[in-house]
């Protein structure tokens, strides 16, 4: 089978959209996905026949509705390969996964413990690690990066030692789309007994991830970025880890028996997930990870790379454009500048002939101010973006450098 | 002239773009010609809190007046901010304070300018009336 993108366009019908005159070319994907029928129908369906409360109920409805919930978490599972599906705990996307870690973890972390996180990380997975600076006298240490966006692997392994408690890196930079060899990094962590956390939020919508083939201890992805709904996302623990943890917050579902004396605590997953869920969120999120499942994967990765590597030599004939990222493994995103233009007046010309892209610091602070610029102009891609998007993008491009200069 | 009346010349200023091209570049052309503020004023008390790009901002009360004077590193902000002045500056605070500036609508900029940039537009607005108001009884 080769990947047609036509038939997987016709499925995204936000895609259809005018912006003004122009067609819509969606190229910012990494901020969030577009999402297929099957899962906008999924949410529909879930409200018009579905809709209980979930885990408790007796009746019909509420059984209904638990199964369906448990069943996307099934649906989960399966793709990433983890070995039991309460090993995949719903939460309100990758920045929440990460907190529930850095909190639960963090109650065992002692003064002097020391966390690594990368020069790569997007705010969500630097600032839950700073709480445990203030609170507890962590130490947080940085791997660096080269100017292409790589890190470098050789001081990660000097600053492992038997002090560090957990790694903390994301396995595709969000800004500068470098792929980080994130299996390798795991087993390095794991010689010092150190948890390895990856954050997958920019990964999953460009690759399949085998949990138990990665060993990773903790997986924290969104499912807006992976074709399903806001506000819903997984933290993939081990089992015996997530076991071991405290629980983040206290409220119904988490619990096995309350008395004002002593509260004892669900098991896993339920643990970790107090009050009501996102139920329709976790549904629909179930519903794009299958659909996602029924592509030919391997294709889907072999066409994006080739709409990134044209994309990236089209750029390149624009005079006064400086790539950000230009790592050997890289996915889904091209990081730019144009020599003396601002990437807000770049967006908004952009925005004007129906361009969807972002600009600014993309949440990665440290890495703008590694290049000591203020921002870039991202266009980042998905399965569903076709050549002829690219052409438009390049072709809108010029014409805004064109007005600009 | 008034407030409106400087609205109304800008509003039949663009009623002959027909398109979003020409009215950028129109603003393009504007931001180009803005009056740089004075280096010594782009001090970071001056920048307007909201906006996307770097604004700067400087009011002063001459002879009863407001005057304005900006900056951007972006050059749309620029060309926004420019258009602003027109009709904001040289005006008493009391005027500025109640000015409705209903040809932002009108000249179609709020419907074309990226949320962000439309909220770096609201903060704008609401910066230049906070300056008059703090200068209206000096």
């Amino acid at each position: 089978m080769t990947f047609d993108v036509e038939t997987i366009r016709e499925q995204f019908p936000i895609l259809k959209q005018m912006i003004g005159k122009y067609p819509l070319v969606y190229l910012d994907n990494g901020a969030t996905t577009q999402k297929p029928k099957a899962v906008i129908d999924s949410i529909t369906d879930y409200y018009t026949s579905q809709n209980a409360n979930i885990h408790r109920g007796v009746h019909t409805l509420s059984q209904n509705a638990t199964t369906a919930y448990e069943n996307a978490r099934e649906a989960i599972q399966k793709h990433i390969n983890a070995k039991k599906s309460y090993e995949c705990i719903f939460t309100k996307g990758t920045t929440d996964s990460i907190n529930l870690v850095a909190s639960s973890l963090g109650k065992l972390i002692k003064k002097g413990d020391e966390i690594i996180i990368s020069a790569l990380e997007h705010h969500s997975n630097i600032v839950p690690w700073q709480f445990l600076v203030e609170e507890k006298g962590a130490v947080l240490k940085v791997i660096p990066m080269n100017h292409a966006g790589e890190l470098d692997l050789d001081v990660y392994q000097n600053l492992l030692s038997d002090k560090t408690k957990i790694v903390s890196v994301t396995h595709v930079s969000n800004a500068l789309g470098t792929v980080n060899p994130i299996k390798q990094m795991i087993k390095k962590a794991h010689e010092f007994g150190a948890y390895f956390l990856v954050d997958a939020a920019q990964s999953l919508q460009h690759f399949t991830i085998d949990v138990q083939d990665f060993d990773c201890d903790f997986m924290a992805f969104s499912a807006h970025k992976i074709f399903g709904p806001t506000g819903v996302g997984v933290l993939f623990g081990k089992e015996d880890i997530l076991n071991e943890l405290p629980p983040y917050q206290g409220g119904g579902d988490m619990i096995k028996t309350v008395t004002f004396e002593k509260t004892t605590y669900n098991e896993l997953p339920h643990k970790f997930e107090a009050g009501t869920p996102n139920i329709v969120g976790g549904i629909a999120f179930g519903k794009a990870i299958q659909w996602l499942s029924k592509l030919n994967l391997d294709e889907v990765k072999k066409y994006e790379n080739y709409l990134l590597d044209y994309a990236t030599n089209e750029i390149k004939t624009i005079n006064g454009v400086v790539l950000y990222g230009t790592a050997k493994h890289k996915s889904g995103v091209l990081s730019f500048l144009i020599d003396g233009l601002h990437p807000y007046d770049i967006g908004t010309l952009l925005n004007q002939q129906g361009v969807a892209v972002r600009t600014g610091h993309h949440c990665t602070q440290p890495i703008m101010d590694f290049y000591n610029i203020p921002g870039t102009i991202r266009a980042s891609f998905s399965l569903y973006n076709t050549k002829a998007d690219v052409d438009a993008f390049i072709n809108a491009l010029k014409k805004a450098v064109n007005m600009l200069q | 002239m008034s407030i409106t009346d400087k609205e109304n010349e800008i509003i039949e200023e663009f009623a002959i773009y027909d398109d979003w091209m020409e009215k950028y570049e129109y603003i393009i052309e504007l931001g180009k010609d803005l009056p740089i503020i004075d280096e010594a004023k782009k001090t970071d008390d001056k920048i307007i809190k909201g906006c996307q790009s770097q604004v700067w901002l400087n009011a002063e009360k001459v002879d009863g007046k407001i005057k304005y004077s900006a900056d951007a590193d972006a050059i749309i902000a620029k060309g926004i901010i420019s258009l602003l002045i027109q009709v904001l500056s040289n005006e008493t605070a009391d005027d500025i304070l109640e000015a409705q500036l209903d040809f932002i609508k009108e000249i179609g900029l709020q419907e074309h300018l990226s949320p962000t940039r439309s909220n770096g537009l609201v903060a704008m607005v609401k910066q230049m009336k906070i300056e008059a108001l703090a200068l209206k009884n000096k």
